[in-house]
C-alpha cells in the first residue's frame, strides 16, 4: 500500500509537497483532495481514484505567484520554506470555505500545520492580507 | 537605499511555489538508500552481530567502522566521537553499522535481519548520577569541562551583605524540531567525495569528511541545499551523516542518500544541554546585588562534540545583565550515556537566563520589592562592567529596552490589577472556593553576546568576497548558509548599499565549499554582524577599484558613487554595470576578497577567562501575559510584548521574524517541550508526544525593534539569531507566580509541575 505523499513526490516529482513526520501531526504533507485539506502521508493512493487533488504546484498561474503566495512573501510568512506549501493548502482550502476568517479562525485552520521558524506571526498576516483581495486567490 | 527596508525575501519564489529543493527532494540516477543501525542499550559492549543467513544480502551494501579509511572519530573539538561504534557502547541510538539498498522497502528488510546481541553496564543517566562517580565514563570524575570566572572578593561582599538568597535552578532537553528532517546525498567520484544536504556549516563537513577519507580540500566538495530549519541542530550533526553516507557510497561506489525519518532525528540527534544552575546571591536591603555566587552543571552527553563552548557561553552569561562586584561563577559539564547535547539556539544561554531572571524574582520577593525596580537597580548600563571584567562601552540598549516594554505592555498598571484582584479573590473565598481562572504578568530582561565567545572570531577570520560577473553585476561569495533566518536576502542589502545598486542586481553565489570561502560556520548570531561586516568590507574594496579605475579613464579624481552611477558632481560619467563590464574584460576578473579582524578594542584572556567575552552584547526585555486554569493547572500566553535591542534590522521584516520564531520556540521551553527518558532511551521520540507549539498555542506578539547602533556591524547592525530564545520562559514563570503564588523553578511548567507547586503553596500557607 502506498501512500499518496510517496506517489506524489516519487511517481510524479511533486516535490513541493513534504514529509515531516510521515504521521499526521505535522502538516508539510497537506493537499487538498476533492476540496477536502488531508494530510497525504496518512492516504492510501488507492482512495484518491478519480479525485481532484490540488498541491502546492497548482497554486501559481503562468509562473506568476497568486495573491497568497503574494501575500506570504510581503508578510514574511515563509522562512526556511519547508512548512510552506502545506500552510499555503491549508489557507487556500480555509478562504475556499471562509472568504473573512478572523485571526482565531485562521489560527484554527493552520492548527495542524507546524512551524518552529516564524511563530506564526507572520504567517497569521499573510493570511489575514490575503483575504482582502480574494479574487486572486482562487 | 537598500538597508533598513523590507525588501521581497531573495529565496521567496522558490519556497512559496514548491521549487526550492531540499535534499529529499533529488533523486540521482543509480542512487542507493542508506540507513544507520543503531544501538539499543545506553552503556555496555557489543557481544556480537548476526545476519540471518536466509536473507538475501547480496543486494544490500554493509559498511562498518573497519570500512573507514582514516581514524574512526568525527572532527570536532575533541576526537573522542567514533563514526560507528567498534565495541564499546556509550549512549542508545550510537550508529555501529551502515546499510544500503536501491529501495526502501528492501533496506526496511534487510534492518530486521541484523541481530545484534550486547553486554550491558550500568550506565549514568543523569547529572546527579555523574557526579556521584559510582561509574566512571569520562577521565578520572565524569567532568568534560570546567570554568571558573570571578571578580573581587565574594567572601567580603556576603559580609556586606544583608541578606543572602539561594536558589536551585533545572532546566530540561529541548529538541531543535526544524520541520525538516536531517538528510544528505553522498556521491562518490575517483578520489573524490560530494556532499549535498540539509546543513548550517558545510565546512564542517568538509573538515570531517577530509580526515575521515584522506582527500584534500580540492576533493571533497559540499553543497547545501534548501535547509528546512537548523536552530543549530544542523550545525555538528550534519557531519555524522554526511560521513555515514559517504562511507556507503565510497563502498557501493554509488551515490547513496541518508534522510532520517521523525523518530530517528529525534531519538538520536543532538538536544539542548539540560542543567542545574544554583544562585546564592547578596544583596543589600535596598535591593543592591553585592555578592553572587554561581554554580551551574550541564550535561553534554556521551561525548564532549560542542560541550565545552557551550558552557563557555553558559558560564559567561550566567550573572546576566546585571552588575555585581563580587562574583564566583562555576561551571562543569559532565558526561552522561546519553546521545551527546550540542548546538540550539542560545547556546548555553537561555538556561542561565532561565535561573538568572528566576532568581531575581525570587530577591524580590523575598525584600518584599517591586522586581522590576530590582532590576532597575542593579542593570548593566553603558560603562559598566560584567562579570568577566569587560567593560560595556558601546552600543548598549539596556534601559530602552526595559523601558520600552514596561510601557508597551502597560506592565505596572497591569502588575497592579492583577495583584489587586488576587487579593479580592482571596477576601472574597471562603472554603477553598478559588477562582476558576488566574491571571499574571510577569517580566524578563536579558542579553546575549553576539558572535562567537572569547578568541574565537580572531581566530576564526572569517573570509568572504565579491567577484564581478560577465553581466557587470555582483555575486557574494560566502559559506554562510540560508537557514530561513535571510542570509541571501540581508547580505544583497548589505552590498546593493554599498555599491549604491538595486537590490535584485546582487546575486548570492551557492554555498559550495569548491566556489565560495569558509566564512565560518551560520552559528552564534554571527552571520550578519559579522560575516556581514566582511562582506561589506569586500563591497568596499570593489568599489574603491573601481572609482580608481574610472577617475583614471576619465581623468576625473573626484569620482563618486552614487544609485548606481559614476558621478563628478551633478554629471553621470558612466553606469556601475558598464564600468564593472569594461573592467573585467579588460583585467580578466574583478574580485575582492575580505576577512573579519575583531575590532581593536576587544581584549580577551583565555587562560584567565577575563576580559572582553564578545565585541558586543544584543538586549533584550519581554513581558509575558498569562491566564492559568485552576483547575487543569493550564497555562495560556495571552500575550507577550518584547523589546530587543539589534543595533540596526538591516531587514525589519526579517528581523521582527527570527524574534517572534525564537520567542514561540522560547514559550514551547517554559510551557511545553519536555523529552521523556527510559534507560538512556527517548520514549517520545515523535510529534504525537514531543509538543511544540501550534498556531493555537501562538499568543498575540508585539515586537518593539531598538537600534543602538555598533560601530563595528554592517551599518549598525549586532546579532538578533539567538537573544529572542532567551526571553520567554523566565518571563512566563514570572507572570505564573503573579498568578498563582506559586514559584516555579524548573521548566517546563506542565499542569502536572504547577500542580504541585501551587499544592505546596497551600500547604505551606495552612501551616
Ligand atoms: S508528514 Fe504528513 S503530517 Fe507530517
Ligand atoms: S518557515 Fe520554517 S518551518 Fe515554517
Amino acid at each position: 500500500m502506498r501512500r499518496l505523499l510517496d506517489v506524489l513526490r516519487e511517481d510524479l516529482r511533486l516535490t513541493g509537497t513534504k514529509e515531516g513526520c510521515g504521521e499526521g501531526e505535522c502538516g508539510a504533507c497537506s493537499v487538498i483532495v476533492d476540496g477536502e485539506v488531508i494530510n497525504s502521508c496518512l492516504v492510501p493512493v488507492c482512495q484518491t481514484q478519480k479525485a481532484q487533488i490540488l498541491t502546492v504546484e497548482g497554486l501559481a498561474m503562468d509562473g506568476r505567484l497568486n495573491g497568497l503566495q503574494q501575500a506570504f512573501l510581503e508578510c514574511g510568512g515563509a522562512q526556511c520554506g519547508i512548512c510552506t506549501p502545506g500552510m499555503l493548502i491549508a489557507a487556500r482550502a480555509l478562504l475556499e470555505a471562509n472568504a473573512q476568517p478572523s485571526r482565531d479562525e485562521i489560527k484554527e485552520a493552520i492548527a495542524g500545520n507546524l512551524c518552529r521558524c516564524t511563530g506564526y506571526v507572520k504567517i497569521i498576516d499573510a493570511i489575514e492580507q490575503a483575504a482582502t483581495a480574494p479574487a486572486q486567490i482562487l | 537605499m537598500a538597508v533598513g527596508k523590507n525588501i521581497l525575501r531573495k529565496d521567496g519564489y522558490e519556497k512559496l511555489t514548491g521549487a526550492a529543493r531540499y535534499v529529499d527532494d533529488v533523486t540521482l540516477e543509480g542512487m542507493l538508500y542508506g540507513k544507520t543501525i543503531r544501538s539499543r542499550i545506553a552503556r555496555g559492549r557489543i557481544k556480537s552481530i548476526a545476519y540471518d543467513a536466509a536473507f538475501d544480502w547480496s543486494q544490500i551494501v554493509i559498511a562498518d567502522y573497519r570500512d573507514i579509511p582514516g581514524k574512526n572519530y568525527v572532527a570536532l573539538i575533541e576526537d573522542d566521537q567514533p563514526l560507528l561504534a567498534e565495541n564499546e557502547i556509550r549512549h542508545y541510538a550510537e550508529p555501529i553499522l551502515l546499510i544500503a539498498a536501491a529501495n526502501k522497502d528492501l533496506l526496511e528488510a534487510a534492518a530486521h535481519h541484523i541481530h545484534i546481541e550486547y553486554e550491558q553496564w550500568s550506565p549514568v543517566l543523569s547529572i546527579e548520577d555523574a557526579l556521584a562517580c559510582r561509574e566512571i565514563i569520562y577521565g578520572t570524575d565524569n567532568i568534560f569541562k570546567r570554568f571558573l570566572i570571578g571578580r573581587g572578593d565574594v567572601e567580603e561582599g556576603f559580609a556586606q551583605a544583608e541578606r543572602i538568597i539561594e536558589g536551585e535552578y533545572r532546566v530540561p532537553h529541548q529538541e531543535q524540531l526544524y520541520i525538516e528532517p536531517q538528510g544528505m546525498i553522498a556521491i562518490p567520484g575517483n578520489e573524490a567525495m560530494t556532499l549535498m544536504g540539509s546543513m548550517q556549516c558545510p565546512y564542517y563537513i568538509h573538515k570531517a569528511i577530509k580526515q575521515l577519507f584522506h582527500l584534500n580540500d580540492e576533493q571533497v566538495v559540499v553543497i547545501q541545499m534548501t535547509t528546512g530549519g537548523g536552530f543549530g541542530g544542523k550545525e555538528e550533526y550534519p557531519s555524522v551523516i554526511a560521513a555515514h553516507a559517504a562511507l556507503l557510497a565510497h563502498k557501493a561506489q554509488r551515490p547513496v542518500k541518508l534522510i532520517y525519518d521523525r523518530a530517528e532525528d529525534i531519538a538520536a540527534t543532538p538536544k539542548r544541554h539540560p542543567g542545574v544552575i544554583r544562585h546564592r546571591t547578596g544583596v543589600r536591603r535596598d535591593g543592591r546585588m553585592v555578592a553572587s555566587e554561581i554554580d551551574l552543571v550541564f550535561d553534554g552527553g556521551a561525548y564532549v562534540t560542542l560541550t565545552p563552548v557551550v558552557l563557555s557561553r553558559g558560564v559567561i552569561h550566567a550573572l546576566g545583565p546585571y552588575a555585581c562586584d563580587n562574583v564566583r561563577i562555576q561551571a562543569r559539564a559532565i558526561a552522561t550515556n546519553t546521545p551527546p547535547n550540542g548546538a540550539f539556539r542560545g547556546f548555553g544561554a537561555p538556561q542561565v537566563a532561565f535561573a538568572y531572571e528566576m532568581q531575581m524574582e525570587k530577591i524580590a520577593a523575598e525584600l518584599g520589592m517591586d522586581s522590576l525596580e530590582l532590576r532597575r537597580i542593579n542593570m548593566l548600563r553603558e560603562g559598566d562592567t560584567t562579570a568577566t571584567g569587560q567593560t560595556l562601552i558601546w552600543s548598549v540598549g539596556s534601559e530602552e529596552v526595559l523601558n520600552e516594554a514596561v510601557e508597551r505592555a502597560n506592565y505596572q498598571a497591569q502588575r497592579l490589577a492583577f495583584s489587586q484582584s488576587h487579593s479580592s479573590i482571596q477576601t472574597s473565598t471562603t472554603n477553598h472556593v478559588e477562582a476558576h481562572k488566574r491571571r499574571g504578568i510577569g517580566l524578563s530582561f536579558f542579553l546575549h553576546g553576539a558572535g562567537f565567545t572569547g578568541s574565537g572570531e580572531a581566530k576564526m577570520k572569517a573570509q568572504a568576497g565579491i567577484e564581478i560577473m560577465a553581466n557587470g553585476h555582483p555575486r557574494v561569495l560566502s559559506g554562510s548558509t540560508e537557514i530561513g533566518q535571510g542570509t541571501r536576502t540581508i547580505f544583497s542589502q548589505i552590498v546593493a548599499e554599498e555599491l549604491s545598486l538595486d537590490f535584485s542586481a546582487v546575486e548570492i553565489e551557492e554555498p559550495d565549499t569548491s566556489r565560495v570561502p569558509d566564512s565560518g560556520p551560520t552559528v552564534a548570531s554571527r552571520t550578519c554582524m559579522v560575516v556581514g561586516r566582511v562582506v561589506q568590507m569586500a563591497a568596499r574594496e570593489v568599489k574603491a577599484k573601481l572609482l580608481h579605475f574610472v577617475a583614471e579613464r576619465f581623468a576625473a579624481p573626484e569620482v563618486e558613487l552614487r544609485e548606481g552611477k559614476f558621478m563628478v558632481a551633478e554629471k553621470a560619467l558612466a553606469d556601475f554595470q558598464e564600468m564593472a563590464c569594461e573592467y573585467v574584460n579588460l583585467f580578466g576578473e574583478l574580485r575582492c576578497f575580505a576577512h573579519y579582524a575583531s575590532p581593536p578594542e576587544i581584549e580577551w584572556n583565555e587562560e584567565t577567562y577575563s576580559g572582553d567575552a564578545y565585541p558586543v552584547y544584543s538586549w533584550g526585555a519581554e513581558v509575558a501575559e498569562v491566564e492559568v486554569d485552576m483547575d487543569t493547572y493550564e497555562v495560556t500566553v495571552v500575550r507577550l510584548t518584547t523589546a530587543q535591542d539589534i543595533g540596526r534590522a538591516i531587514h525589519p521584516l526579517l528581523a521582527a521574524g527570527q524574534i517572534e520564531g525564537g520567542t514561540l520556540q522560547a514559550v514551547g521551553y517554559g510551557l511545553l517541550e519536555e523529552l521523556v527518558w527510559d534507560q538512556g532511551r527517548i520514549i517520545n521520540n515523535r510529534l504525537t508526544n514531543y509538543i511544540i507549539p501550534t498556531a493555537l498555542d501562538a499568543p498575540d506578539m508585539e515586537t518593539i525593534i531598538v537600534e543602538k547602533a555598533y560601530p563595528h556591524g554592517p551599518f549598525g547592525a549586532k546579532g538578533v539569531g539567538e537573544l529572542p530564545i532567551n526571553g520567554a520562559a523566565p518571563a512566563i514563570a514570572a507572570a505564573v507566580f503573579q498568578a498563582t503564588g506559586a514559584f516555579l523553578s524548573e521548566i517546563p511548567i506542565t499542569p502536572e509541575r504547577l500542580q504541585a507547586a501551587i499544592e505546596k503553596v497551600t500547604t505551606d500557607e495552612h501551616r
